[in-house]
């Protein structure tokens, strides 16, 4: 019921998670600082694939195109409009959904894997749109340079200290993580999960199935332009080869590893998936392949992710609760 | 008694083969209706085109006199017609309420936004549809067991779950596809109960059987259908007596 998002022992690991990032400027140096932005940037996505792929079981691996066309569209109002980056974020959340809507609306009716060809074939069409200078506006292969440092309270954010992105990611992170958990916990969350478990069950009870899959696939595209906004903010910089289809696998792959469907499941995925190879930098070469076998290993042993959790939508005395009441 | 649905000379083809050809029939407002017919007499097809899976190739379909051939499926729920799945379709990793509140979706309104923002109005219809989809367990006797997920629930359970989950979306009416399928004896005379008990609501049924006896006990207007067409049409001991039903049923290979 609405009245709780989540269980105790996922309240205490976010608290702690939260603290350890709070701290994390004082024991870690810049690099490791700079491993954490990317490790919040890249939660951010997972997350938002995860409506889509997690929850309503729509197999998207052209992800990364969303999170170019949020990119994109702040670096562009920002570079020509100058208007302040942060404040593009809805703008970019925005183009991103339209974006998705109009894109996924001929081909989201399709099977998981048919909409899976699609979907890499969308991510390489934004690809070499940029590449190509569409509209004369993205700059081609180059990108766009010259993006503007975020300001808050009038306080200019620069890379020398990467501590102050970490706190404007983060923070960004907290605030996605406690509007997704009220989501799954709500009718647009369960309409979401019918869809994934039986799309023709779920029409048949009456949902709207090909409205909900446009939803899913513009909310989490409007989450992926966001943080493309925060991704272009830190950067200053944005190249087509951000956003090429590896950056799609990866992400699709955070969500697999991490648990579709498990908020916490998929932000350890994400976590894991940056974290592992800097730390496997030591086998130089060879972490790549470390890193390919850990991943069959896994999938092999533990299909349903890592952290995969069941849902408690409701329970007992929320049951007796809600009769009680008038 | 007006007639709650009415099919009027509705024919529908695949290719070649004439599944349902011209039939008519009312299911009046407050009855229970069966659909007879042995396998391959176009039952299914009937009942795929009433619930908008397929469109009709000629002739029409009116619900409370407004014609619904070619509307969406969900459309057609939320005008008010709920099903039941022959081959039961439940959403089998989510808890029993969660299944139940999937029929409650058409008639609540919380979209993205106000799960954000859980204005209060949000949990006043959270809190509602978690109540009555209680009660809608109660009601097809799955009292206490809201929290079990649908996989772990008994055959004759599961198909009594899926009727729960129909009759929370309101319907004025509901149809039930083989809804005796798989149960033994004492679950499909319980079935009769609850028949009764959902028609005693104000719910019009539609039954759609292969099985001749829990027809001839839960239904007072029978319609047999046979190679798509409409065969004989009448209250229970007349089609008994029928000899071209009898013909249809005992002349044939009963698969």
């Amino acid at each position: 019921m609405p009245n709780r998002t989540m269980t105790r022992g996922l309240g205490i690991a976010y608290a702690i998670a939260a603290a350890a990032v709070a701290a994390a400027p004082l024991a870690l140096n810049a690099y490791w600082i700079d491993v954490l932005n990317s490790v919040g940037l890249y939660v951010l996505l997972a997350l938002s694939l995860n409506l889509i792929l997690g929850d309503a079981g729509l197999f998207n691996m052209g992800h990364a195109a969303f999170y170019a066309v949020g990119a994109y569209t702040s670096a562009i109002l920002n570079t020509r409009l100058e208007i302040p980056i942060l404040w593009t974020l809805p703008a970019s959340a925005l183009v991103a959904a339209l974006f998705a809507a109009l894109v996924a609306r001929p081909v989201v009716h399709l099977r998981g894997d048919y909409l899976l060809v699609v979907t890499i074939g969308l991510g390489e069409i934004v690809r070499i749109a940029l590449v190509n200078d569409v509209f004369g506006l993205t700059g081609g292969a180059n990108g766009l340079f010259g993006i503007s440092r975020p300001t808050i309270f009038g306080h200019r954010l620069t890379s020398r200290k990467p501590q102050e992105f970490l706190y404007l990611i983060w923070a960004f992170v907290a605030v996605t993580v406690f509007l997704f958990h009220r989501l799954e916990q709500s009718r647009f969350g369960r309409a979401l999960n019918y869809l994934r478990e039986d799309p023709i069950a779920a029409e048949g009870s009456g949902v709207n199935t090909a409205r909900y899959r446009l939803l899913a696939f513009a909310l989490g595209a409007a989450w992926a332009g966001m943080t493309g906004t925060l991704y272009a903010a830190k950067m200053t910089i944005i190249s087509p080869e951000s956003f090429g289809s590896w950056e799609s696998v990866v992400i699709f792959l955070m969500v697999i590893l991490g648990g579709a469907g498990s908020i916490p499941g998929v932000m350890l995925g994400a976590a894991l998936v940056v974290i592992l190879p800097e730390l496997f930098r030591g086998f130089a070469s060879a972490r790549l392949l470390v890193f390919g076998l850990v991943m069959m290993v896994m999938m092999v042993f533990r299909p349903q992710g890592l952290l995969p959790y069941r849902l408690l939508r409701f329970k007992e005395s929320d049951l007796r609760r809600a009769e009680d009441a008038p | 008694m007006s007639a709650l649905l009415e099919l009027r000379n509705v024919t529908k083809s695949f290719g070649g083969l004439t599944a349902v050809g011209d039939v008519s029939f009312d299911v009046p407002a407050g009855s229970v209706v069966g659909l007879i017919g042995p396998n391959g007499a176009g039952k299914t097809t009937t009942f795929n085109l009433i619930t908008g899976n397929y469109v009709p190739d000629h002739g029409t379909i009116r619900f409370e006199g407004r014609a619904i051939g070619g509307m969406r499926t969900n459309a057609i729920v939320r005008a008010g017609i709920a099903r039941t799945f022959q081959n039961v379709r439940l959403f089998q990793q989510l808890p029993a309420v969660e299944n139940v509140l999937a029929g409650r979706h058409c008639r609540t309104r919380a979209g993205a936004l106000a799960a954000f923002l859980r204005p209060p109005w949000q949990a006043r219809e959270e809190r509602e549809a978690a109540a009555r989809a209680v009660r809608e367990l109660e009601f097809v006797g799955l009292g206490g067991r809201a929290l079990e997920l649908a996989k772990n629930l008994a055959y004759g359970d599961q198909r009594r779950l899926e009727i729960a989950r129909a009759l929370a979306a309101d319907p004025k009416l509901l149809i039930l596809d083989e809804p005796a399928g798989g149960m033994n004896e004492q679950e499909t005379d319980e079935l009769v109960g609850l028949i009764a008990r959902i028609r005693a609501r104000g719910v019009t049924t539609l039954l759609i059987e292969h099985d001749m006896s829990l027809v001839m006990r839960a239904c007072e207007h029978i319609v047999v259908l046979e190679y798509g067409e409409k065969i004989a049409e009448g209250p229970p001991d007349a089609i008994q007596r029928d000899p071209k039903v009898i013909e249809a049923y005992l002349g044939t290979e009963d698969a």
